[in-house]
Order: C-alpha cells, then structure tokens, then sequence
C-alpha cells in the first residue's frame, strides 16, 4: 500500500543533511509552510541554502532559521520587506549587512522557471528577462530575432517544503486560491518533497481533474489541523 | 503658471487610454489607484503576478484572506470570471507576451524607453527586483506613471538612466503631470500636456530632446 501520511513533523523533516537546498513554498504569508520550518529550526540541520520568494514573512519561521544562523544563502526575488511600516524580513536584514548570510537575487519569473526547467529534467535555458541588466552580469547571452537573452540553469533542491489545501495518503494536492502560487512547480523541482496540508482526504475522495499537484511529486505528506478554512 | 496632474488625475488619465477586453498588471503606487478609474462600461481584466487573473479590489469588511492578495501583499477579490495559476504560468502570462498592458513607477526612463525602478543603486540597498523584470519583457506594452521630475526639479526623463535598469528598450509611454510622452523611434514623441505649459518649459524639465506632435492634446 502506497501510503506517504507522515505523522509528525519531527519524522517528516528528520532527514534534512546540513548543506542541503531547500525550496520553501509561499509567496508573502500566503501559503507558507510554517509548522515545516519550525520543525526544522528543532531539528538543527546548518549550512542550508533556502530558496524562498520574499528572505522571511514575519518573525515566525523562515527569519527565526536565519536569526539562528543557520542559513548559508538566500535564493530569492524580493529578500526586502515589501511594507516599510510592518518590516517582515529583519532577521535577513541583519544578517545581511552583517555579512553572515549570501543572497542571489533572481527575477521571480526566472526563479520559477529554472526550477520548472530542474522539475522537467531540462538544462540551462535563455530568457529575455534581465537582459542588459545588473542581474545578467557575468552570464552567458544571446540574441535572437534581434531579442537578447540570458543562460539561466536549472535549480534543484534536495527538500521542497509546501502547503496545499486538500491531499491524500498518495501525495494528490489541491490549493486554495493564490495559495498555489510556488507550491506546483516546488514540488515538482526537489528530491523528497513535503506537503502539509489543511486536510487528508480519504484516497479517491479528490476529483481528479481538480488535483494541481499529482502525488508522483510529493514524498511525504502531513496534515496541520488548525488553519481549516470553510 | 501652468497646472499640475495629481496622482489620481494621471491614474484617471491612463484608466481612459485602456480598451475594453485588456489583460492588464498594475505595479504599486500610481498605477495600483488605476483600478479605481476604469469605465464601468469596459470590461478590463487584472493580473496579479502570483497568479490571480482577474482580481477586484479589496474588501474592507472581509476577514483577512492570505490566499487572496496582490503582488504588494494588499488584500483583493475574484471577480466572476476570474481564474488561478501558478507561478509558472502566471510569469509565463507575463513574459510569453499574454500580459496586454502593464503600468509601473519609475525612478528613471531614458529616451530609448529604458526603465529603471527596481534598484536605488545606493550602497546599503537590499537588491530585490521581484517580477519586474520579467513584467517589462513581456508585456505588449508598458507604461510608465510617474512624476515628471524629483522634488528637487530634476529631471526623470534622462538621456541615459544612471540608476540599475529594469529592462533596455521597453518602455512605450510616459505619462507624468506634466505630459503624456510617447516613446518612438524617431524619440520622444510629446502628445499631450497640461493647460498653461509651453513646450519650451516641458523641456527644460526633461533631460532628453523632445518632439513635439502637430496636434496636442491639453490636459
């Protein structure tokens, strides 16, 4: 029986290596794997280079990993808190001017699609994106019809950590509205991929052409009991 | 002494250049107070960079939704009609060229329609440049809101853009509270301008030749 519940978030992350590439799903504070990340500031993995849209959404979770010094890089978008009067990435902040932390910002298009490209066994790829910029320096480009691109490579990650709605004891997801936003493409671009969900649904109870996320990319799955939305 | 387009007067000014039936992302500042002044009887739909297609405005009543919020983190709504994507898809709206319209600030554009907003460029600057530069390539067009100079008179439109660029060659219009200036081939095309200014007064604001089109609209 093909059964990937995992019933405690200590079991789910215990296998986290120091050193490894973890993709991080959400976008702001939506959808953003929070009991995941607890459970690895507990568990004490080091060394991680975290792949996240936005360098911390608050104090809780992502920014409490870099307070504690455990992450190396930051492979992110938009590492600046995007709302001056309610600042949600001050630990990066930080530990960034202090030196203690590396960032490479990346178009956000850019971003998901190098992890698309990791997802679908593809290589490097050009994109138009930042073509011409700051962020194309030292890259390989190219024009073609008279449109300059730049080589952007794939990007993988040892563990994706994401949050979906609904799932099953196969790894099946659904997403709640924008909720969706890194989760498809996170999912498909890791090794061992981990999804906590608001709920497990008995084995077939999800229609299937309404699930996102197909269970072939997801490892484990866990369910978070509060958080139920109607 | 000539007039001054408000903020919401340029935002007014570009919601009646939209045609109905647009797919349209709307970048923070000016142009986000752009979905407050399209015409009723046009249907114009927007896009949100994580993967809202047609996103209404925030409802103040409701409870705090985080899966529903805009690029800017600010709380909306889904219209009849609207759908979700993931963010491989949303950016593969905005950069496959899906995207009809996009309209953003600025910091600088140059005469050939560089952009750039993403960056200060100032030394203690955190670099983050979310979905902009994905935005600027792909949109079928882009329009720039902005203030025609900075508080201290100078100019905006420059020459060369001495500030991190966004994108090269991507800007098609600027609309300022001064002038609505078309980025052509032939240069900067002046199409429209605010009662009271002379054209020679608009270029001293303007760090970049201007041209000025036969017949001009008085805003």
């Amino acid at each position: 029986m093909l059964d990937k519940t995992v019933a405690d978030f200590e079991t789910a992350v215990a296998d986290v290596h120091d050193g490894a590439t973890i993709l991080i799903g959400g976008f702001g504070a939506s959808a953003v794997p929070t009991e995941l990340v607890c459970a690895l500031l507990e568990q004490g993995a080091r060394e991680l280079t975290i792949v996240n849209n936005n360098a911390g959404n608050g104090p809780v979770g992502l920014s409490q990993l870099i307070a504690a010094g455990r992450v190396k890089k930051m492979i992110c978008s938009f590492a600046r808190s995007s709302n001056k009067l309610r600042p949600n990435a001050v630990a990066f902040a930080e530990a960034y001017r202090g030196g203690r932390i590396e960032l490479e910002c990346v178009p956000q298009g850019t971003m998901a699609e190098r992890m698309r490209a990791a997802g679908s066994g593809l290589g490097p790829f050009y994109t138009p994106t930042s073509y011409g910029t700051a962020l194309a320096e030292g890259k390989e480009t190219r024009i073609e019809d008279g449109v300059g691109y730049v080589l952007e490579h794939p990007l993988k990650g040892d563990f994706a950590f994401i949050k979906a709605q609904y799932g099953d004891r196969w790894g099946n997801l659904t997403y709640r509205y924008a909720g969706r936003n890194f989760g498809p493409v996170m999912a498909m671009a890791a090794k061992t991929t981990i999804a906590q969900v608001d709920r497990i649904c008995p084995l077939g109870q999800l229609q299937p052409e309404h699930i996102v996320t197909s269970g072939i990319f997801v490892k484990r799955i866990i369910e978070v009991q509060r958080d139920q939305h109607a | 002494m000539h007039k001054k387009l408000s903020r919401e007067d340029i935002a007014r000014r570009v919601a009646a250049d939209i045609p109905d039936g647009y797919y349209v992302n709307l970048g923070i500042g000016i142009p986000t107070l752009i979905a407050r002044y399209l015409p009723d009887d046009r249907e114009v739909i927007l896009h949100t960079e994580n993967g809202i297609v047609g996103m209404g405005p925030g409802d103040e009543e409701a409870p705090l939704d985080l899966d529903l919020i805009n690029a800017s983190k600010e709380p909306v709504t889904l219209i009849p009609g609207s759908s979700i994507a993931d963010h491989t898809d949303s950016f593969a709206m905005m950069r496959g060229g899906h995207i009809d319209l996009t309209v953003l600030g600025a910091f600088q554009v140059s005469a050939a329609g560089d952009l750039a907003n993403w960056d200060t460029g100032h030394p203690d600057a955190i670099p983050a440049v979310g979905g902009a530069m994905d935005l600027v390539v792909g949109a079928r067009n882009v329009y720039v809101t902005m203030e025609h100079t900075t508080r201290e008179r100078i100019p905006k439109i420059v020459q060369t853009c001495d500030y991190p660029l966004t994108g090269e060659s991507v800007v098609d219009r600027i609309y300022t509270d001064l002038a609505i200036i078309d980025i052509t081939d032939a240069g900067l095309l002046v199409t429209a301008m605010v009662q009271g200014l002379s054209f020679e007064d608009l270029q001293a604001l303007t760090a970049a030749p201007l041209q000025l089109k036969q017949q001009i609209m008085r805003l």
